[in-house]
């Protein structure tokens, strides 16, 4: 064990851990303000109580988001030194331009958001929230730019003099294909993630509704109009997803020729793909000898994997034995291939769970058509129920095919993990700031999933009183901590 | 004037925008527990006089340490893995009190908010007095091979130097958020406010002078002693303000104090970043740490354009914000009698509405 390896362990988990509450930021931002706008065009009650209720699930996600992001920042430089030394020049600029242009929108908005209700014009208000929702995208691009840039290096040289790696062409960093692409992916995604959350809140209450006839503790009977906002809501969440969920097929598509091009390695180890082959199968189900370099167990799809990579049914796909014979030459000896098993089955959990998540949104699509229908089956509420763990483990999943299938490296070509840790920070350092971290995210995990579970089960009408008979005129509660 | 000159007054001026605003939200959060009995209006009054705007505060940190990490990577670099431990505790602390604010007041309970509470005050107290240590070591140096890994141990890091410089931010936050305080509330909290503002004082003002002082006289430049002799005269006049009960003048006091005192810091430092105490020839500089021309130019066009907007939103925030934070506003109009903290269960509203008739 070295400090290397926990070091790793420790960027694993905080990324990971930072990244079940970004794709909820992104996608959540975008829906409440999509409500908000509803509420300020027609007035009706039920998209403000809406707009409270997802608005209040939404800021309870999107403060451990900003807390998270703010280690993210810290780490490269506290455990990746070597790493930060040699990239910053072009590294830094994205994240710096990240924090300047996209962070200040989304904080300053948010607490105008949050506090503004009374005090701020409606429009006013209202453009609060969107100010929010395109701020959490601009970092989205940013941030994404920059890890884009360590697949794919692009736009810089190595200044012979000092080692490190020098930024030529701004653009070329921040509108290569691999940049622009990998956003679309991810944001696609979160945007399925966001809009299947509001699918599992949905049937979540539908569900308790119907079958057990309250709605949480409040010890009230069930509210005809709250049926109908979570309806209404529901049917917003799923077409958000099943659109959502168009582009990160396609998006997908596109990032695995982007592989082929950029990292064959990755998509081949990806696939478990030995030997380079025209005509190449997708590969359903292996079981792989790393050491030999060959699968004893393979079920593949003929042709498919050829054409998921190149567009052509016998393009040539190369394979992992092949590479590793050319990168040696160019790069001199070394293993240059990453963990097989993890990111082929990462590979394999990503596009199966994201994948159940959309058919899940297309079901329900079908099944609540019209306007007053609901599906009677409980597996419906089930599946619904399940798809939001399940978008989050693809989210999870992606990034870990992403990242462990860019290893060895750090900087595709340029740079090795190995050479990129602090080289100052001993073992003992980082074992402690790794318990510390874990302990402390771990506890905030489970409040986090308490406060969400006690807001849902309160539901809207705890937050915004339905409207009585004779009133015409909302009431819009008054925001404090 | 060379474009690395350029970036490094740039970092300074975001640490001071950083250490001018999040200083006194560090403040009231380091005065939590004495603006009002636990579980009170007093203490959420306290609160949200910083709550549309200390996220948006923090991002001044980001911003610059983003800034940091491209304009000088070497320093990011060795600062932050050389720093490593305390920069894991202002971490943690950051994370705990961002969470207390937006979670203290989500359940109905009065040990929940207890802990909330307890985590907003180390949270900011810990944080305030940490990077008081670190800019006193940037300026004192640390033990640094000539790869620029520093190899001082923890308890290097924790000089006479440092710890006074610690002392200073801590305190002269403290007061500076006490002096906001009295400046943004009304009733029994701007009377408490004013009071913590005098008894911070006590230690504000010899740990500015001393630590201003010190700094002048073992590191500063020749106009550094303008700035370190502001510094403490700001101070004075502002502690002066707030006796004589001139709120606005004492804030603005406090902040140029903390404004000069950031300048005092960076100019004494420059033009190293990161003196070496083992070896000047490890030095990290201006010069041997900065990014490559190109990436400085397009940087200073991204800020150029960007940061006057920034401020301009901002400012914004504050107007829109200003009045000052009551019992009233806070627990919502209908909440008319005791005003125990028992009141929020409702968590973001905690206000059901008018009466209705």
């Amino acid at each position: 064990m070295e400090a290397l390896d926990l070091a790793r362990w420790q960027f694993g988990i905080t990324t990971i851990y930072h990244f079940l509450f970004v794709p909820l930021t992104i996608g959540l931002s975008f829906i409440v303000a999509v409500l908000q706008t509803f509420w300020h065009r027609t007035g009706r009650h039920e998209y403000l109580q809406a707009t409270q209720f997802f608005g209040k699930l939404f800021l309870i996600n999107f403060a451990m988001g900003v807390v998270t992001g703010i280690v993210q920042e810290f780490q490269f430089g506290m455990n990746w030194s070597e790493y930060s030394r040699f990239v910053g020049d072009v590294f830094g600029a994205p994240l710096a331009m990240e924090a300047l242009l996209a962070f200040f929108l989304e904080s300053t908005f948010i607490g105008l958001w949050i506090f503004g209700w009374h005090r701020l014009p409606r429009a006013v208000h209202l453009a609060c929230i969107w100010l929010v929702a395109i701020g959490t995208n601009l970092s989205a691009y940013f941030i994404l730019a920059a890890n884009a840039w360590m697949r794919n290096p692009v736009g810089h040289e190595i200044n012979e003099e000092t080692g490190r790696a020098e930024l030529t062409d701004i653009w070329a960093v921040l509108s290569n294909d691999q940049a622009w692409s990998t956003y679309v992916h991810t944001v696609s995604a979160a945007f399925v993630t966001a809009g299947l959350f509001v699918v599992a809140v949905c049937a979540y209450k539908l569900w308790r509704n119907t079958h057990h006839g309250d709605t949480g503790n409040t010890g009230e009977a069930p509210s005809a109009r709250e049926h109908s906002l979570f309806r209404g809501a529901l049917k917003v969440g799923l077409v958000f997803t099943l659109l959502a969920g168009a582009f990160t097929v396609l998006s997908g598509d596109h990032q695995a020729k982007l592989a082929a091009e950029f990292e064959p390695m990755k998509l081949a180890a990806a696939e478990a793909h030995w030997d380079s082959e025209e005509g190449a199968p997708f590969s359903t189900f292996a079981v792989g000898d790393t050491d030999q370099g060959h699968n004893p167990i393979d079920v593949g799809v003929p042709n498919v994997l050829s054409f998921l990579a190149t567009g052509e049914f016998d393009g040539e796909v190369h394979g992992m034995n092949d590479l590793q014979e050319s990168y040696e030459e160019y790069y001199g000896p070394g293993d240059y291939i990453p963990n097989v098993f993890v990111v082929y089955w990462a590979f394999r959990l990503m596009m199966g769970l994201g994948l159940f998540g959309i058919a899940v949104a297309a079901a329900g699509l079908y099944l609540t058509r019209g306007r007053e229908r609901l599906p009677r089956n409980r597996w419906f509420y089930y599946a619904a129920m399940a798809a939001l763990p399940a978008a989050l483990l693809a989210n999870v999943f992606g990034w870990i095919l992403t990242e462990m299938g860019r290893q060895p490296w750090t900087v595709h070509g340029e740079l090795l993990t190995a050479a990129s840790v602090s080289p100052g920070v001993d073992l003992g350092t980082v074992a402690m700031s790794l318990a510390l971290f874990t302990a402390v995210y771990g506890g905030l995990f489970v409040v986090e999933v308490g406060l969400l579970r006690r807001y849902i089960k309160k539901g809207p009408s705890h937050l915004v009183p339905d409207l009585d008979d004779d009133e015409d005129e909302s009431t819009i509660p008054h925001f404090s901590y | 004037m060379d474009l690395a000159l350029v970036w490094f007054i740039a970092i300074a001026v975001l640490w001071t925008g950083y250490f001018f605003l999040e200083g006194f939200d560090f403040g009231v959060g380091v005065l939590l527990p004495f603006t009002g009995p636990r579980n009170s209006v007093d203490r959420r009054v306290a609160i949200n006089s910083i709550g549309p705007v200390w996220s948006a505060n923090e991002v001044w940190l980001i911003t610059a340490v983003g800034a940091m990490f491209a304009a000088f990577p070497a320093w990011y670099a060795s600062v932050l893995s050389g720093f490593y431990v305390p920069m894991l505790v202002v971490l943690l602390s950051l994370i705990a009190r961002g969470v207390a604010f937006k979670y203290r007041s989500n359940r109905d309970s009065d040990r929940w908010r207890e802990y909330w509470d307890l985590a907003i005050f180390y949270g900011s107290a810990v944080p305030a007095f940490l990077w008081g240590v670190l800019f006193a070591n940037l300026v004192q140096g640390v033990a640094m091979g000539p790869d620029h890994v520093v190899t001082a141990g923890l308890l290097d890091l924790f000089t006479p130097y440092a710890l006074l410089g610690g002392l200073t931010t801590l305190s002269l936050f403290t007061l500076h958020g006490a002096v906001f305080l009295t400046l943004k509330t009304e009733g029994p909290v701007r009377v408490r406010a004013r009071n913590a503002a005098l008894y911070s004082a006590v230690a504000a003002v010899p740990s500015v002078v001393g630590f201003a002082g010190w700094t002048q006289a073992a590191h500063g430049q020749d106009w550094t002693f303008f700035t370190a002799a502001a510094a403490m005269a700001a101070l004075v006049l502002g502690v002066a303000s707030t006796r004589r009960g001139r709120e606005g003048w004492s804030f603005l006091w406090t902040a140029l104090s903390v404004l000069t005192l950031t300048v005092t810091v960076f100019g004494s430092m420059y033009p190293n970043v990161l003196p070496s105490t083992t070896d000047p020839a490890h030095s990290l500089t201006v010069a041997n740490a900065s990014s490559a021309d190109y990436t400085l130019t397009v940087m200073s066009w991204v800020a150029l354009v960007a940061l006057p907007v920034v401020m301009g939103y901002q400012a914004w925030s504050y107007w829109v914000f200003r009045r000052r934070v009551t019992g009233e506003a806070v627990t919502g109009e209908s909440v008319t009698a005791g005003g125990g903290g028992g009141d929020t269960g409702t968590a973001a509203v905690a206000d059901p509405g008018p009466p209705r008739s």
